[in-house]
């Protein structure tokens, strides 16, 4: 294949288009990991069980309810997934995750580890693993766009605007508004925080359930692109876990910043070597091992 | 510990085979033996690694590929899976060590992912389909480990399995040497306090490596015992599921405990092969496993008998 300028700015688009869901998933961790200190294993199982709310609710929710007419497009999923696995994600932390943190770290990982393989495991009893197409795809969003150098499908173009549209709306209130001050503080000292009068635990419920929503959201997102199924969610958290050591959990734009680039400089590699773009993000990781250890956009504790 | 203990796993260790069906008692064993790796660097080091399957995995299809293409005999074929799986261990621990804690655990999970990678790609592991027919070979040349007695009308392939029986105690033994020797009372002052090892002067990472070239290759020793018994190899040996289920085996049985990894493996293997017909219903029952273990029975089996008997086991 000749690398031609059409071709290099095409692959950015798609690689871009992979970034937007490593920025949202990754973003998702830090946001979590910046309150509770847990690193999130299920966060891929609820990314996946965002897609099959959107898929179930098209499909079965009418049959189920008696009402075989009545499908649950995707304007309505786009919200209803996130507020359901949110909602379950606040019913984790408060049954189970919070008995942990006095422990080590750990164990909140290990916790998690298992709650992912309940979820994929019981996911891949009822569906097919090679996956399940979502057709609730809406009209408006059919079709491809004129970029210039190529035709984009409209449906990604729309997924990265309002992936990025949602990353930087989580930068913008954690940074830069009164609410985030509080999550930075409590991340920061959560016992003073409380001394202020401030009620810790249930900010630290709802960052769950806010970390876990998002993840859902970016399952929605990803149904109608790639087939949904079960094993959806495990192949992209490894991936994920990689991104986080690269960009570090310690910044919420370095996780933004770092999702995206990987996305783009995995596209890339398909141009230069397409065999090694399902592992160049892993080799990149060695590779910030070795020079900056802390990540890029990491503290050392 | 009491000698009266070993002297009695070891008499039961010999028996087994006429008792319980020997496949079996290999597998168990090539999982205690994975699960004894992994708790050195969990249970005394306090390093989590979410990665382990590489070497098991990885030493499994070495030696395949060793006994099975090149005609080596058992012995040097499992040599070579070990020593690549401490070579694997070196380089992975090597850039793992450089991340403390949580991120420890996801360095070495994306590294296992690599092998994973290239376990499907490479020209010699046979894809999807795995290393099969791996052939059990002669010992030495000289011993036929694929001969099966007949005992009492039952047939028994008791030369593979007091081959695979010696090198568990080899494995087990190294362990142990290496957990209650000054090196190991380094380890533990490191899974203890960190700071504080550094501040008294031990050179913490090179303490760290070195077990996990020891975890590594032993976990590779008991891959690679595995890829004779099963006479397969398979991507399965190098997925994260495997890592996972080291993970569980160590928990279960009770981390930091001598006995506890041994306990653990019994408990999952066991589980798996009576639960067989459940089909993929037994990665929920692992999965609800795992959370119990976590938020009720931290110290496992071993650990709160441990704590019952007030000694350590």
């Amino acid at each position: 294949m000749d690398i031609t300028l059409q071709t290099v700015m095409s692959q950015v688009m798609l690689g871009l288009n992979n970034g937007v869901f490593y920025a949202i998933l990754s973003l998702g961790l830090a946001v979590i990991f910046g309150l509770l200190n847990i690193v999130n294993f299920a966060h891929g199982a609820l990314y996946m069980l965002g897609a099959y709310v959107a898929l179930l609710g098209f499909t079965s929710l009418g049959p189920l309810l008696g009402m075989p007419d009545f499908h649950l497009n995707y304007w309505a999923a786009l919200i209803i997934a996130p507020l359901v696995v949110g909602a379950l994600g606040v019913v984790i932390e408060r049954t189970m995750l919070r008995r942990l943190y006095k422990f080590d770290h750990l164990y909140g990982l290990l916790l998690t580890f298992g709650l992912a393989l309940i979820i994929q495991g019981v996911f891949t009893n009822f569906f097919n693993v090679s996956g399940d197409p979502y057709e609730a795809k809406p009209e408006i969003l059919n079709g491809a766009v004129n970029l210039g150098f190529m035709m984009f499908p409209k449906y990604r173009l729309w997924v990265i605007a309002i992936s990025l549209l949602v990353c930087f709306g989580t930068w913008y209130v954690i940074e830069r508004t009164k609410l985030g001050s509080y999550l930075r503080a409590g991340t920061e000292n959560p016992e003073l925080v409380k001394a202020f009068g401030v009620n810790v635990p249930l900010m630290i419920t709802l960052t769950y359930g806010y970390g876990v929503a998002l993840a859902a959201f970016a399952g929605v997102l990803a149904a109608p692109i790639y087939s949904v199924s079960p094993v959806m969610g495990a192949e992209m958290i490894i991936t994920v876990f990689a991104v986080v050591v690269i960009g570090g959990m310690g910044s919420i734009m370095g996780s933004i910043v770092t999702g995206l680039l990987l996305g783009i400089v995995e596209g890339l590699t398909k141009v230069v070597y397409a065999p090694a773009s399902s592992t160049v993000i892993f080799l990149i990781m060695v590779v910030v091992l070795l020079v900056k250890p802390a990540g890029l956009f990491g503290r050392e504790s | 510990m009491n000698k009266t203990i070993w002297i009695m796993l070891i008499i039961i260790g010999l028996l087994a085979p006429f008792v319980v069906y020997p496949v079996f008692m290999m597998k168990l064993l090539c999982f205690a033996l994975f699960a004894c790796a992994f708790n050195l660097l969990l249970g005394y080091t306090g390093l989590l690694s979410f990665g382990h399957a590489a070497f098991f995995g990885s030493a499994s299809y070495i030696t395949g590929h060793l006994v099975k293409n090149s005609g080596l005999t058992p012995e040097l074929g499992i040599l070579g899976g070990t020593l690549f799986a401490a070579l694997l261990g070196y380089l992975v621990g090597s850039l793992a060590i450089r991340r403390q804690g949580i991120y420890f655990a996801m360095v070495t999970l994306a590294l296992a992912q690599i092998v994973y990678f290239v376990a499907l790609k490479a020209p010699f592991t046979g894809g999807e389909d795995g290393l099969q027919g791996i052939p059990r070979g002669k010992l030495f040349g000289l011993i036929d480990l694929g001969h099966v007695y007949t005992v009492g009308g039952n047939p028994l392939g008791l030369n593979l399995y007091y081959f695979v029986f010696a090198l568990f105690c080899l494995g087990f033994w190294i362990i142990f040497r290496t957990i209650n020797s000054p090196f190991g009372q380094v380890l533990k002052a490191i899974r203890e306090n960190e700071p504080r090892a550094v501040s008294l002067g031990y050179k913490v990472e090179r303490f760290k490596l070195t077990a996990f070239v020891i975890s590594a290759a032993l976990a590779g020793m008991a891959g690679a015992m595995k890829s004779l018994v099963f006479q397969l190899a398979s991507l399965t040996d190098v997925s994260w599921h495997t890592s996972g289920e080291v993970v569980l085996m160590t928990l279960l049985g009770g981390v930091g405990t001598v006995l506890g990894p041994l306990v653990g493996a019994f408990t999952v293997v066991t589980l798996q092969s009576e639960l067989s017909s459940v089909g993929s219903w037994i990665t929920v029952i692992i999965g609800g496993i795992f959370v119990i273990c976590v938020l009720l029975f931290r110290h496992g089996f071993v650990g709160e008998l441990a704590r019952l008997l007030k000694r350590s086991l």
